[in-house]
């Protein structure tokens, strides 16, 4: 076999070369780490069993955001743990949890004019236009950007530029207007896929041919068939034929 | 960024690729299907698997990574827990926050039963928010219930147990409906039609998504309408063992605070598990798709309930994990790229298979690829093949990449690697469980009141899941437990009662089968720190059996 699956135990070890050390800082504490690796499994490395601050180890959830700043610079730079790779003499803070203000809402009752998103986050108003927060997104998201969208209220904008969101919570982090930019961009791309973009019509046909039992009867015959009748209209290209790309 | 090693075989792809573009590939027949299973697939290594010595599934085989998960000491003394400190009491106990505990809450509660969800890490810190390709729904013109259900049983191998594949099939259409209702943004065309491809599998194009981030669009959806509808969760607490009466039914669950490890204890008249998958667990060593939770806790839980298991002996193997950059092995490139038109391409710059057969005869086409020498060599010495993500440029027009495609895109970008431009090593990686507890149409394992809808249940794919159909499964059936496990919780009306005799009688089963007493779970989470610091599980407290003595 040439690939050779690491064991589990072995996850880490496979991934490094021990042979070139870098320091990370782990909320100031310094920790020798092989380089190349991203900050969670640096940490891991370091010792740290996470509870916190790690989903997905795959860039979606937006569990592992995290703050960092590197020696002799005074940038705060961000990143998400399970996708940056360590550098030398990182500094680096998990942010696993930013307390956030959610509005609760029926989506069903709500209406999709210009005012719909600011009733719900009356304090988008008060963005500076600072851009801290698209310059914090991991995402690289335009997230000043879907803001300003959100108070002229054009909700297929703010839907379009925040698709990406992973509701790491960053952005609100640095918010000196208190905004919670996830949580509007939420709201927004909720009235677009339920209240703007029409219906699909041919969803529509289909539940009526279900709810009559038009469909029943041939599903019906398949559930009765053995394995070997199944397999042959399986394979017959007449009864199952391939919609072409 | 390639190292130029990488680059010559590069080079050796592009130049073959007009002639790829004409090239139609046959599908494999089933005579040559079998062959490649036998030859090549992971399920197929007999040294890999061992036959169960205890519990319902006695004397089947399934992986030894399971199989030591399943015959396992459990990690806390039933005899240390006061059975009369009831923290919760509900009508419904939902066990996991993905897509199908989400989706089997919102329900339950709409039933008008008092439900809680307790999940181990956030809400939606599960392999939903990961799925990028698609959910199945059968709702075009040109395709049929009845079509759907013909691919899912093809997929699965013909093993299917046809009524749940029928209550897929026939749900579906609907689920979809329920979504578009929730406000999830489904890729439409400006007069609502669904814009729909195809998956491994599909005999029609039935694959719905969210640009890339289907699960996650799904998600956060949900989880966004469990905070509007005010559902009861705790979030950071695992369920470590079920309660049941003593007599078979299951009562209430024992959970561990992760942080404070602190032990609680909920009662209910009906569980829902809906805790997902095991890729965390590693099988033959492979890496995995899976969230950090994935450790197979729910199976263990109802194993030793009672529940009898189905297929545990096939995982799917996804054929396309990440085989470089080394910092992400292992992870997903969605099945959505070959939808798309990317072609699977060996070192010498040959199409082997049709991208689109299903997931397990890809995968072992590319592990026989790269077993007989054909395969790409990374510097490190791992192998894989190339997956021709630039030819969707040249099919769907330039910035079609970067438009379908945004997560994937972001994901290799990090590492100087531009999928629009250059094509992407891949390797099969650990990434779904195909079976699970046993259920029937209602969710209802075959224990007394006990629940399981998602990745934890088993029989709806048979022995293999396409592509799209898990997303459906979860919330087809996720839905459908909440109402029965709601419906079941009105008609009970005794108070139920707390115990742990089924753990004792488990015990004395792996006293008989000689189980070594250091092996413990369930898992709860993996643990991949240095070998000198595991197992001091913080959260569980002191165990001298599984502590390693301090350095
Ligand atoms: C990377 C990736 C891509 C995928 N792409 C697709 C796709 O395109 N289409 C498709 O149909 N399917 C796809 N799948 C499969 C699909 O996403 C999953 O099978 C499905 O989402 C599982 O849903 P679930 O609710 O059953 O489990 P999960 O979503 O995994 O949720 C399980 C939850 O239970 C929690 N839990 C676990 N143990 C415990 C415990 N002891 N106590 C309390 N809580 C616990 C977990 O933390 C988690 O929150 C993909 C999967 C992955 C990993
Ligand atoms: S918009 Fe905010 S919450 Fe969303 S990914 Fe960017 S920083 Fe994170
Ligand atoms: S950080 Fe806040 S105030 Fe600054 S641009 Fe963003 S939303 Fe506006
Ligand atoms: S752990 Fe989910 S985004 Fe990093």
């Amino acid at each position: 076999m040439t690939n050779q699956p690491a064991k589990p135990k072995d996850q880490n070890q496979n991934s490094f070369d021990s042979s070139s050390l870098v320091t990370i800082y782990v909320m100031g504490k310094a920790y020798q780490v092989p380089k190349n690796l991203t900050i969670m499994k640096a940490m891991e490395y370091a010792g740290y069993q996470f509870i916190r601050g790690c989903g997905c180890r795959g860039g979606f959830c937006g569990a592992c955001g995290t703050v960092y700043r590197t020696k002799d610079s005074y940038k705060i730079k961000v990143g998400l743990a399970c996708q940056t790779v360590i550098e030398n003499d990182m500094y680096l803070t998990q942010i696993p949890f930013f307390p956030a203000n959610k509005a609760t809402y029926d989506v069903a009752k709500l209406e999709p004019t210009t005012q719909t998103l600011v009733r719900h986050y009356p304090e988008i108003m008060r963005c500076i236009s600072c851009n801290s927060c698209t310059k914090i997104c991991p995402q690289e998201i335009d997230v000043m950007g879907y803001v300003n969208a959100a108070i002229r209220g054009d909700c297929e904008r703010v839907a379009d530029l925040s698709f990406d969101c992973i509701m790491c919570g960053l952005c609100a982090s640095r918010c000196p207007a208190e905004i919670v930019q996830y949580n509007v961009a939420l709201l927004a791309r909720r009235i677009v896929g339920a209240k703007i973009r029409p219906r699909a019509p041919h969803l529509r046909d289909r539940l009526r041919e279900l709810e009559t039992g038009e469909c029943l009867p041939a599903v019906e015959e398949l559930t009765r068939l053995g394995e070997q009748e199944l397999s042959e209209r399986y394979y017959d290209k007449k009864v199952r034929d391939i919609e072409p790309e | 960024m390639y190292p130029d090693s990488m680059r010559e075989s590069i080079r050796r792809m592009e130049a073959t690729r007009e002639a790829r573009m004409k090239q139609t590939f046959p599908m494999r027949t089933a005579e040559e299907k079998k062959e490649l299973l036998r030859r090549f697939h992971p399920d197929y290594i007999e040294e890999s698997m061992r036959k169960l010595a205890v519990g319902p599934n006695q004397g089947e085989r399934t992986p030894n990574e399971l199989a030591d998960v399943l015959e396992a000491w459990p990690v806390f003394d039933e005899t240390s827990i006061d059975l009369s400190q009831v923290e919760q009491d509900v009508d419904v106990l939902i066990i996991g926050g993905g897509g199908a505990g989400a989706a089997a809450a919102l329900t339950a509660q709409a039933a008008g039963a008092r439900v809680l969800l307790v999940t181990k890490l956030r809400t939606g810190d599960a392999n939903t928010m990961m799925a990028q390709g698609g959910i199945q729904a059968a709702d075009k013109p040109n395709d049929s219930p009845a079509r759907h259900y013909l691919d899912v049983l093809g997929g699965g191998h013909f093993k299917n147990i046809p009524s749940l594949a029928r209550a897929l099939v026939l749900d579906a259409p609907g689920v979809i409906a329920w979504l578009e209702e929730l406000g999830v943004m489904f890729d439409k065309q400006k007069d609502g039609t669904m814009i729909t491809i195809h998956g491994g599998g599909t005999s029609r194009k039935r694959m719905h998504a969210c640009r890339d981030y289907t699960g996650a669009e799904i998600m956060r959806v949900l989880r966004d309408e469990l905070v509007n509808r005010n559902v009861s969760r705790v979030e950071f607490a695992a369920a470590v063992e079920l309660l049941t009466d003593g007599r078979g039914t299951v009562t209430g669950a024992v959970f561990v605070n992760l942080e404070t490890g602190q032990k609680w204890i909920a009662r209910a008249k009906t569980v829902i598990l809906a805790t997902g998958g095991c890729g965390r667990l590693h099988i033959q060593g492979f890496p995995c798709t899976n969230h950090y939770g994935a450790t197979a806790d729910g199976l263990v839980l109802a194993y030793r309930a009672g529940a009898k298991l189905i297929f545990m002996d096939t995982i799917q193997y996804h054929p396309t994990g990440v085989a470089y950059p080394e910092q992400i092995v292992g992870l997903l490139i969605t099945e959505k790229v070959r939808g798309l038109g990317a072609q699977l391409v060996n070192d010498q710059g040959n199409r082997f298979i049709y991208e689109l057969e299903s997931r397990d005869i890809t995968a072992s086409a590319i592990i026989r690829e790269c077993r007989e020498g054909r395969g790409v060599r990374t510097p490190t010495g791992v192998f894989g093949v190339w997956l021709d993500s630039p030819l969707i440029e040249m099919l769907k027009g330039e910035g079609a990449v970067k438009a379908s495609l945004p997560a994937m895109y972001h994901q290799f970008a990090r590492y100087g690697i531009f999928m629009d431009r250059e094509p992407v090593l891949t390797y099969p990686t650990q990434h779904y469980q195909n079976g699970g507890i046993l259920i029937d149409e209602d969710g209802l394992s075959g224990v007394g009141n006990l629940y399981a809808a998602g990745e934890v249940s088993g029989g709806i794919h048979g022995r293999n899941r396409l592509m799209g159909n898990s997303l459906l499964d979860i919330l087809v059936f996720g839905r459908r437990a909440g109402k029965a496990a709601a419906e079941a919780a009105k008609a009970t009306k005794a108070v139920p009662e707390l115990s742990l005799k089924h753990v004792a009688a488990f015990k004395r089963e792996l006293a008989a089968a000689k189980v070594p007493r250091s092996r413990k779970s369930p898992m709860i989470l993996p643990d991949y720190r240095q070998p000198a610091m595991r197992g001091r599980y913080s959260f569980l407290g002191p165990d001298p059996e599984c502590v390693l003595p301090a350095d």
